[in-house]
């Protein structure tokens, strides 16, 4: 072991400082604005400080992997003594059949599993929220033809979807696994936005805008789109989980990552043939996919309840 | 001399064209407002006052419709021809609204100041430290307390009669020439309503705006008005000085109004109603549109719509007892009695 102990005191103390120390001030309650009436709600869930600690604190590993990981993620150990050894003192997680040690597998596969998460739905969030927003706003005609486009492409399920279209590629690089798993995820945000606009046109300081002489942007931008974050978000936060279950499933049928780049789904993968006699290999990367997405899930929940309180 | 009125309404008709049929919510309304006065447009909820008003702004949204033949002209320019650019830049601006309902009229999410100030930032392209200037100036205008520090604050801080100024504030930025107050203190506390209703009678007077003062309230007709316009059924039914409705009212539904607010000093076992809704709007009655709920009606008012009848020089009033006077010392119990409404 490298002084390496050392640099894992860092994610250790952002779930400290989160779960433990950033407990809710007593400000008085109306002292602030809607955003920070959510956040002090949401700081008041114990539940989902520590699953926001647990997120904060695997993007922190995520980010630091070079230097937490004791082993490069490809790194072969020692092919004759080393191959699928389970956990001991030298390699606390073991290694695989390659003699690959897997916790720095699985540490360098975060990068990749957490950032396909954020950034795909980073992309299919932005989409939706346009499309929906152009939808419910424009209405009529347009958001007939709109949402029957949706209600088609809603129809075929996402994974299908997403086989069908790798199946095409040879090699997959990873830009394009995130615009894939990106674009096709946006279709039931589209939907939630596009009900929250028309329901806001309605709403009386929209029309009020429009009386003082708001045009149909300003309306849009200023009256509208900050009044449905919320729901935004929520889908957003329950979307990563979402995201990072299919890209482990796609890398798992190796349509998704390829090895021998680590990522949580092709970890699982190459423990799969010899499950049985070496668990190790398959069985923690899955423990990381089951905390990440309880995680993202807890906090999403906790949102959902923070940003309405109705 | 005779000057146009600042804005004038001729023949307004708005329709909404719904799946249960046509609903003439605003069935050929006239009438105009002057420099500088007090119009106060009274009657029951559903009788197309507030359409009226919206109307003005064209803030009418499908499935209703301005129909074809309306004319609003403010200061002689014809409203209904504008464009939409047009349009925008005159309300807000020489045309404002204040809402019933000032929780719901401001948006959660922004501070009141910066509310306030974005109308400055729409009409006057003011930069984003003078218009926060200004908002302060304006909720400094409408009396509220700590202004500078008020205008940080959230709707949902503020109480509800400081959230009406704050709307108040928003309509008066720009110093129009006509604000439309519909029932602009209806959702308020009795005593707040007066701080309110004198508010904007102050407001007026150092401002020289015209008001349109949309309720159904008659007392905060009297105590603010100079003249009125009563409405029923999408119709005006009568037209009057304020003083002159009050004492004289020609038609039989502003009597009954009248008959029905409580007054100080006035012993009477109980307040009298007016029996019956308003009929909905996708079906009024043949004839007179009141003749159902009306004590005096006889076949003529079954038969034929009555025209608004000149009683006195500026009052007018739709009811045929203009012609057969001898039939008001006649009253009965009304023809139909409408239970309820639809």
């Amino acid at each position: 072991m490298r002084p390496v102990a050392v640099a894992w005191v860092v994610p250790v103390l952002v779930i400290a400082a989160l779960s433990l120390l950033a407990r809710p001030s007593s400000a008085p309650p109306d002292a602030a604005g809607p955003w920070r009436m959510a956040f002090r709600r949401f700081g008041r869930n114990r539940g989902a400080r520590v699953a926001l600690a647990v997120i904060v604190a695997l993007y922190v590993i995520a980010a630091l992997a070079p230097i937490l990981a004791p082993y490069p993620p490809n790194a072969t150990i020692d092919m004759i003594r080393m191959t699928g050894r389970p956990p001991s003192m030298t390699n606390l997680l073991g290694t695989d059949l390659t003699s690959r040690d897997v916790l720095s597998r699985i540490i360098h596969g975060a990068r990749i599993s957490l950032s396909i998460g954020l950034l795909a739905v980073l992309l299919s969030m932005t989409v939706g929220t346009l499309y929906g927003a152009v939808a419910g706003f424009v209405g009529g005609v347009t958001d007939t033809v709109m949402m029957r486009i949706i209600d088609a492409l809603l129809s075929v399920p996402r994974i299908l979807m997403l086989i069908a279209v790798t199946a095409l590629w040879d090699r997959l690089s990873l830009p394009a696994l995130v615009m894939l798993i990106g674009l096709t995820g946006w279709f039931g945000v589209s939907r939630i936005v596009r009900g929250q606009v028309m329901a806001l046109s309605t709403r009386e300081f929209v029309i009020a805008a429009r009386s003082l002489g708001a045009g149909g942007g300003r309306v849009l931008a200023r009256h509208i789109l900050p009044n449905i974050l919320s729901p935004v978000i929520v889908a957003a936060t329950l979307g990563v989980s979402n995201v990072i279950i299919l890209e482990t499933g796609l890398s798992y049928l190796g349509l998704g990552v390829q090895p021998p780049q680590a990522s949580w789904g092709s970890i699982i993968l190459d423990g799969a043939e010899g499950v049985s006699a070496a668990w190790w290999i398959s069985l923690f990367p899955g423990l990381a996919i089951v905390m990440t997405v309880m995680a993202f899930n807890i906090v999403g929940d906790a949102l959902r309840d923070a940003l309405d309180p109705r | 001399m005779t000057s146009i009125p600042l804005l004038s309404i001729a023949n307004l008709r708005t329709y909404f064209h719904t799946s249960a049929g046509i609903a003439r919510a605003v069935d050929g309304v006239s009438f105009d407002i002057a420099r500088g006065e007090t119009l106060g447009l009274v009657g029951e909820s559903g009788c197309g006052k507030s359409v009226t008003g919206f109307s003005i702004l064209r803030l009418i949204r499908p499935p209703g419709r301005i129909e074809a033949g309306s004319a609003i002209a403010l200061d002689g320019e014809d409203l209904l021809a504008l464009d939409d650019e047009h349009i925008r830049a005159i309300r807000g601006n020489r045309v404002s609204l204040i809402f019933q309902e000032p929780m719901t009229a401001l948006n959660p999410v922004f501070t009141v100041g910066d509310q306030v100030a974005e109308v400055a930032r729409i009409h006057a392209g003011a930069s984003r430290k003078d218009a926060w200037t200004r908002a302060v100036e304006m909720l400094t205008l409408v009396g509220i307390p700590d202004p500078a520090e008020r205008a940080h604050e959230y709707p949902h801080q503020l109480s509800g009669g400081m959230r009406q100024r704050v709307l108040i504030a928003m309509a008066l930025v720009m110093n129009p020439a006509l604000i439309i107050a519909d029932e602009p203190t209806t959702a308020l506390d009795v005593t707040i309503q007066a701080q309110i209703l004198e508010l904007l009678a102050d407001l007026q007077q150092r401002l020289g705006t015209s008001i349109l003062l949309i309720t159904h309230d008659l007392g905060v007709i009297a105590e603010m008005a100079s003249r009125v316009v009563v409405m029923y059924a999408g119709e005006v039914v009568e037209e009057a000085a304020v003083r002159t409705l009050f004492a004289s009212a020609h038609h039989p539904y502003a009597e009954g109004l009248l008959a029905a607010m409580p007054r100080v000093g006035r012993v009477r076992e109980r307040l009298t109603v007016i029996p019956g809704t308003v009929p909905p709007p996708t079906a009024w009655p043949p004839g007179c549109r009141f003749h159902d709920r009306c004590p005096y009606a006889w076949e003529r008012c079954l038969r034929e719509h009555p025209p608004l009848y000149d009683i006195a020089p500026g009052h007018t009033s739709r009811c045929h007892l203009a012609d057969e006077p001898e039939r008001r010392a006649h009253p009965h119990p009304p023809l139909v009695v409408r239970d309820a409404p639809g």
